[in-house]
């Protein structure tokens, strides 16, 4: 690549380093890379990995948005590297860091055993209304069903709305906007019936009444989808069967 | 955070996170109007104590209300009002159930739209009724 | 027990800030034009709109009574609602102390509001 790019346009990357074994804390390193117009943040690391600096640690691996690898802060704001291009800072200067909000694992790379503990306990997939057998056939959903959930489908667990929720951020405890676009998406799909039991999660302390409606999650999504609408919506949900839980007291033992 | 773990992660401190971003600071900018919605309510308040208190005490109040510096305060307390009204209906769409008008989703924009048109016809409201029964 | 199985009482203050906010939202600024900026000012209202016999009649009809406590209490549920938040925001985080100090206000005020209004008479 360091051959390729002839055109002599060099820009500043300020990458926000940490090397546990060796850091007391992290600190910006500046490269200088050569680019062309065509080239991602993500491909501007990985020139500095490959010509200038092999101790450099970041993840990515489809390099097409979609795998939800490469989140990261570009100057200050949460943005997929590879969806991000290296010819938008004009400045000539981009400074790049770690996911904002949570703890750094090394350089680039973050720790997201929190989010994945939480992913878990929200089972994120389809709980059956009812079972049907093979020869039964599928389960039938129309178009309207789908509408409900279908954008809340297209989460790819990237991060980005984490990074862009400051009440994750002063709380961890919080499940956060990801947490409940996808617990949505699933509780709000005609076949699924595991709504009541995930609901526990959205109405506890650690669920949607965290959420002060910043919205900054819906703005950052690299997949449009709108999980501040997710929380928000359950809030809703959560507050009626706190409330219809005082009338009917024989659902509410839990 | 100081855990024991040997991978010593690094947790970043969130002290002044909301300067970080325009978009916070807007954030942080309408959550304030809440100060001048409770100073509003005080307001009030004070007037049903006077109120209660008989006509010299309401009369009182009344003059307090006609001061430069009360006028001026109310036309803070205005602007402010406004502008939580607005912020309010701007995150309507993000905050409601998908609304669907003959099979199609309602925009975000024309939701926001219906909310301010909603205020603004309160509003005309209010001061047709306030009107009518006091001239 | 860990908060994400403990069940939030935030339904009760979230649905005061939710009612308090909409109503603010709608009535807030006209509220504030007539009763600071028109009626001290005789713009459009006449300059007796507020007189003492005019509003204690007001207060003392039901309506005029439900609809002044509603406001009050409501927006006053709202602003502490919102600014206990901010505070936590501010990383004054909202420990129980907190709570019952922006909630106990609110709930003040509404108390004080309630108390008035029947002492003003039917």
């Amino acid at each position: 690549m360091a051959e390729t790019s002839g055109n002599g346009k060099v820009i500043r990357v300020e990458v926000l380093r940490y090397r546990p074994e060796q850091d007391e804390e992290p600190f910006l390193q500046g490269y200088d890379v050569p680019f062309t117009d065509d080239m991602s943040v993500l491909q501007g690391l990985q020139y500095i990995k490959d010509w200038l600096d092999g101790t450099l640690s970041f993840r990515w691996s489809c390099r097409m948005a979609i795998c939800g690898s490469c989140g990261m802060m570009i100057d200050g704001e949460p943005r997929l590297a590879c969806k991000t291009f290296l010819r938008d800072f004009p400045a000539g200067t981009v400074r790049v860091e770690a996911l904002a909000h949570f703890p750094i694992e090394r350089d680039l790379v973050i720790r997201m055993d929190d989010f994945l503990a939480k992913l878990e306990r929200i089972k994120p997939y389809i709980i059956p209304k009812e079972e049907r057998t093979l020869a039964q056939g599928e389960y039938l959903q129309t178009p309207a069903q789908l509408d409900v959930y279908e954008q809340f489908s297209s989460c790819i667990n990237c991060l980005l709305c984490y990074a862009a929720c400051p009440q994750y951020g002063l709380n961890p405890d919080f499940v956060g906007p990801g947490i409940m676009a996808l617990l949505h998406r699933y509780n709000a799909d005609s076949r699924d019936g595991a709504a009541v039991e995930r609901m526990e999660i959205a109405g506890s302390e650690a669920g949607v009444f965290n959420c002060t409606a910043v919205g900054y999650c819906s703005e950052v999504c690299p997949k449009h989808v709108d999980p501040a609408n997710a929380v928000n919506q359950n809030k809703t949900r959560a507050a009626g069967d706190y409330f219809l839980r005082l009338v009917r007291p024989k659902g509410g033992a839990k | 955070m100081n855990t024991p773990d040997p991978r010593r992660p690094y947790v970043r401190p969130m002290a002044g996170w909301w300067r970080r971003n325009p978009f916070f600071v807007e954030y942080m900018v309408h959550e304030a109007t809440a100060f001048f919605v409770a100073a509003y309510a005080l307001v009030l308040l004070v007037g049903l104590l006077r109120l209660a208190q008989g006509e010299v005490a309401w009369n009182g109040w009344q003059e307090a209300l006609r001061s430069p510096w009360s006028v001026a305060f109310h036309g803070v307390l205005l602007a402010a009002m406004c502008y939580h009204s607005w912020t309010w209906f701007r995150i309507m769409p993000k905050t409601m159930p998908p609304l669907a008008v003959r099979g199609k989703r309602v925009a975000p924009g024309v939701i926001t739209a219906c909310g301010v048109a909603a205020a603004v016809v309160c509003s005309l409201v209010a001061l047709v009724l306030a009107w009518g029964a006091t001239r | 027990m860990k908060p994400i199985n403990r069940r939030s009482n935030a339904p009760v203050f979230w649905g005061l800030f939710g009612a308090g906010g909409m109503l603010a939202a709608l009535f807030g600024p006209v509220l504030v034009f007539i009763t600071g900026i028109a009626v001290p000012l005789v713009l459009i209202l006449p300059a007796d709109a507020m007189s003492w016999p005019r509003m204690q009649a007001f207060a003392q009809h039901w309506a005029g009574k439900g609809l002044l406590f509603v406001v009050v209490a409501l927006f006053m549920w709202h602003a502490m609602h919102r600014i206990l938040h901010s505070l936590h925001d501010l990383g004054v985080h909202a420990g129980t102390a907190l709570k019952f100090a922006c909630y106990g206000l609110a709930l003040l005020v509404t108390m004080t509001a309630a108390w008035i209004l029947v002492a003003v008479g039917f």
